[in-house]
């Protein structure tokens, strides 16, 4: 057993840290944050695709460098801890895991190769309206080439080049296709908790679309990609919970109280090792995941759900009590904590929230027992 | 990163499989705990001594002191597969895990050959005399006075939550050998025979109703200056390496987990009266929390694992483990019996749910919270060493021992 990432892994984390420090700096992020009529960072992502990072997952013959998921993860963890604001996720986790999970060889041939260069940004609409979605709730219609029916929120969304849509085909439930840039889609920008990345609302009026796998298989090769991207987010979510803890420890060492560090205060110790206990926790069902991931192992789905549930609840627990670790600067504008506390919650819901992946766990668990 | 084991790991896996099931027949399902009894003692050190003369004990110390120098991975590997089958190893865990690595760190070569071999074939039991009534998490505050006599010392005190002291045969004791100092700087430890006159061994009567535990009196017990773990005075050095090694021991949460539970429910009426409890929505958000904790801990230890492997030094990080793994206990027991409704508080092993093994773990875990470090305890740790954060202000730093203040003990 080998239960940690490669010595190159841990190279390519490094780098990324440095880039990113450099390149989505907190005065970066405040920037997309401050201005409504900028949606993402666009250098950023720019950079990023000059790095090559947007192919890692993608097979070299479209133009990837054909690595792993396990790179996905290292970069997925920097990219939650600088809070970048820029689609990798909606382009990576989803979009492209879908793409690598369902689509005919025509279909990746064409739309791979911009995926890692950077010119496609993906999204992915399952949502159309509060709570979550079940088989029975989806209203989008496909009716083999067109496509009708609203999609809201989909993240990143107001950016995206194109979009892989969950829709009812027949009696049954497909993943849909779709060119964005046409006109009979509606993109409304949505105001969000996470102004960092960007919301819309898709309207399709019989928009041109073509099918994903195959045509009743939508739910199932949905909840396969939510998977996938569960494992990733959970890097993500990790990174930032860690950037917070990190805070807290800097500030509980350097802030005075009653002539003392407040970090010699139990009260203020025993937040911290709760922070430092979930963080742990939610990172060894995390590499869980990965390894069931990048295996392709038949134990992903409960390991993915497992991750899921523990890094939705450290970064929780991290973002709210970071806060309160910094007192009343902690809950000014200009101190970072509720940069992470928005995007703590974005990416709670973003893949489904964490009741929907309790309930996935549990019903997983009860399969495999009674197996 | 390679979650399955390597081809050497596979190899040993199925040699530990093989001999456990000549040794002890087929895996069984976990069940209640076990009163301890002479018959279970003994039952355990024939199995200690076929375990020992089949090379899986002591797995990963150095062959010079009986060990086969193997990577800790092995160690959990061995394990993973002995607990499947309920082998009866706990009165050699303390011993093993703790008491005879200090041992071997510390002691003069010819006495540490002349102890290890009878602990690892599990014929002579070692216990850890650490705690005090006065000194539970300020264990350096502790009180027990060694008082040099010519070649010996003398020792005179009391020692609390002694685990396994009534069946032990020595023990590592650490004593006040200069009250003149700071706390820390005037402790020694010494290896004691626990059947030494003056060693006076007392149950302790625990909430759970059963005595796993002892009080252990000492008064006038002469120990050779021979048998000092360490220099005089550098007792609390030895002793973080005890807690140390405490850290690397192999195992889990003795009580019922998520799987046992899932079962239960699974046969169990729902609160609302419609369907099992395992369709309880409030119960199934438990039990994910639990997989979760359970998996995280597991999980967590192969890190650990990994990162030894890899030659690094575990720290205080799996202060983890106890934390999480004392309130899951907790909690899932609270659960289990709640969830039998009226019949819940029937503890009787004929009537209850896995023969009480729910309701053993209630009784359990209070004292798990506590021992070998307080939820509270733990967290400081995990704090400062970890985290980096200053100590708390500290009102006993450069005062002697026998000038600070005492009070209720």
């Amino acid at each position: 057993m080998n239960f940690d990432f490669s010595d190159d892994q841990k190279m390519l984390r490094d780098q990324a840290r440095k880039f990113l420090a450099d390149k989505s700096s907190k005065k970066a992020v405040r920037e997309i944050l401050n201005d409504d009529a900028k949606p993402f960072d666009a250098a950023l992502w720019k950079a990023i695709a000059e790095q090559g990072w947007l192919g890692v997952a993608i097979p070299e013959e479209h133009g990837g460098l054909g690595l792993g998921r396990l790179e996905l993860c290292v970069l997925a963890e920097e990219l939650g801890r600088a809070l970048a604001p820029a689609p990798f996720s909606s382009t990576l986790y989803f979009f492209a895991e879908a793409l690598l999970l369902a689509a005919s060889p025509d279909q990746r041939a064409r739309i791979l190769p911009g995926i890692a260069d950077g010119s496609v940004i993906g999204a992915f609409a399952i949502s159309e309206g509060p709570g979550a979605p079940s088989p029975s709730s989806i209203d989008t219609q496909f009716d083999g080439s067109k496509l009708t029916g609203v999609k809201i929120p989909v993240t990143d969304g107001d950016i995206a080049t194109h979009a892989i849509v969950l829709a009812r085909e027949g009696q049954g439930l497909s993943l849909v296709l779709v060119d964005l840039t046409q006109s009979g889609v509606k993109r409304e920008t949505l105001k969000t908790l996470d102004p960092t990345r960007s919301h819309a609302r898709f309207t399709f009026s019989k928009a041109a679309a073509e099918r994903i796998g195959k045509a009743g298989e939508g739910w199932d090769l949905a909840e396969q990609v939510l998977d996938r991207a569960a494992v990733l987010i959970a890097f993500e979510q990790i990174g930032g919970a860690e950037a917070c803890l990190e805070m807290s420890v800097d500030f509980a060492k350097n802030r005075y109280a009653f002539s003392r560090q407040i970090g010699s205060f139990q009260a203020i110790k025993h937040k911290l090792a709760d922070m430092y206990v979930g963080i742990e926790l939610a990172r060894s069902n995390a590499y869980y995941g990965a390894w069931a991931l990048s295996t392709q192992a038949s134990q992903l789905p409960i390991a993915a759900a497992a991750a899921r549930v523990a890094a939705c609840d450290a970064y929780y627990f991290a973002s709210k009590e970071n806060i309160q670790a910094h007192g009343g600067m902690g809950y000014t504008w200009e101190v970072d904590c509720h940069l992470f506390y928005r995007r703590a919650k974005l990416l709670a819901v973003q893949a489904g929230g964490p009741g929907v992946w309790k309930e996935k766990l549990v019903r997983r668990l009860e399969q495999k027992n009674a197996a | 990163m390679d979650f399955n084991d390597t081809p050497e790991e596979a190899a040993f896996r199925a040699e530990a499989r093989a001999w456990l099931e000549k040794t002890l027949g087929q895996p069984t399902a976990r069940t209640g705990a076990r009163p301890e009894s002479a018959e279970w003692l003994q039952t355990a050190k024939a199995y200690q001594a076929k375990k020992a003369a089949a090379g899986f004990v002591g797995l990963t110390w150095r062959k010079e002191v009986g060990g086969r120098e193997l990577p800790p991975i092995f160690s959990v590997i061995f394990g993973q597969e002995e607990q499947k089958f309920q082998a009866p190893v706990a009165p050699f865990a303390i011993g093993l895990g703790m008491c005879i690595p200090t041992v071997i760190a510390f002691h003069k070569p010819d006495r540490v050959k002349h102890y290890v071999g009878p602990a690892l074939r599990g014929d002579e039991i070692w216990c850890q005399l650490f705690s005090e009534p006065g000194a539970g998490s300020d264990v350096a505050g502790l009180k027990t006075r060694a008082v040099k006599d010519g070649d010996d010392w003398i020792i005179n005190g009391q020692k609390v939550w002694t685990s396994g002291a009534h069946y032990s045969d020595y023990g590592i004791v650490l004593v006040r050998t200069n009250p003149e100092k700071e706390k820390h700087k005037g402790l020694t430890m010494f290896v004691v025979n626990m059947k030494a006159p003056g060693v006076e061994v007392r149950p302790i009567h625990q909430m759970s109703g059963g005595s796993n535990f002892n009080e252990v009196y000492f008064t006038d017990v002469r120990v050779s200056d021979s048998e000092r773990l360490g220099e005089v005075g550098n007792g609390w050095n030895v002793a973080l390496v005890t807690l140390m090694n405490e850290r690397l021991a192999v195992g889990g949460s003795a009580g019922p987990e998520y799987a046992e539970i899932l079962e239960l429910a699974r046969n169990t009426p729902s609160p609302s009266g419609k369907g099992s409890l395992l369709q309880d929505q409030a119960f199934r958000e438990k039990l994910a929390g639990w997989y979760v904790s359970a998996e995280g801990y597991t999980l967590g230890k192969y890190r650990t694992m990994t990162a030894l492997s890899k030659g690094q030094t575990p720290g205080p990080e799996s202060s983890i483990g106890k934390i999480l793994n004392a309130n899951r206990m907790q909690d899932l027991a609270n659960a289990a019996i709640e969830g039998e409704d009226h019949y819940g508080i029937i503890s009787d092993a004929d009537l209850a749910p896995m023969q009480g093994a729910f309701h053993n773990a209630y009784m359990w875990a209070p004292g798990l919270r506590i021992a070998g470090g307080t939820d509270e305890i733990l967290r400081n740790i995990i704090a400062e060493r970890v985290l980096g954060l200053p100590q708390d202000v500290r009102v006993d730093k450069g005062v002697a021992y026998k000038d600070l203040p005492t009070g209720r003990s």
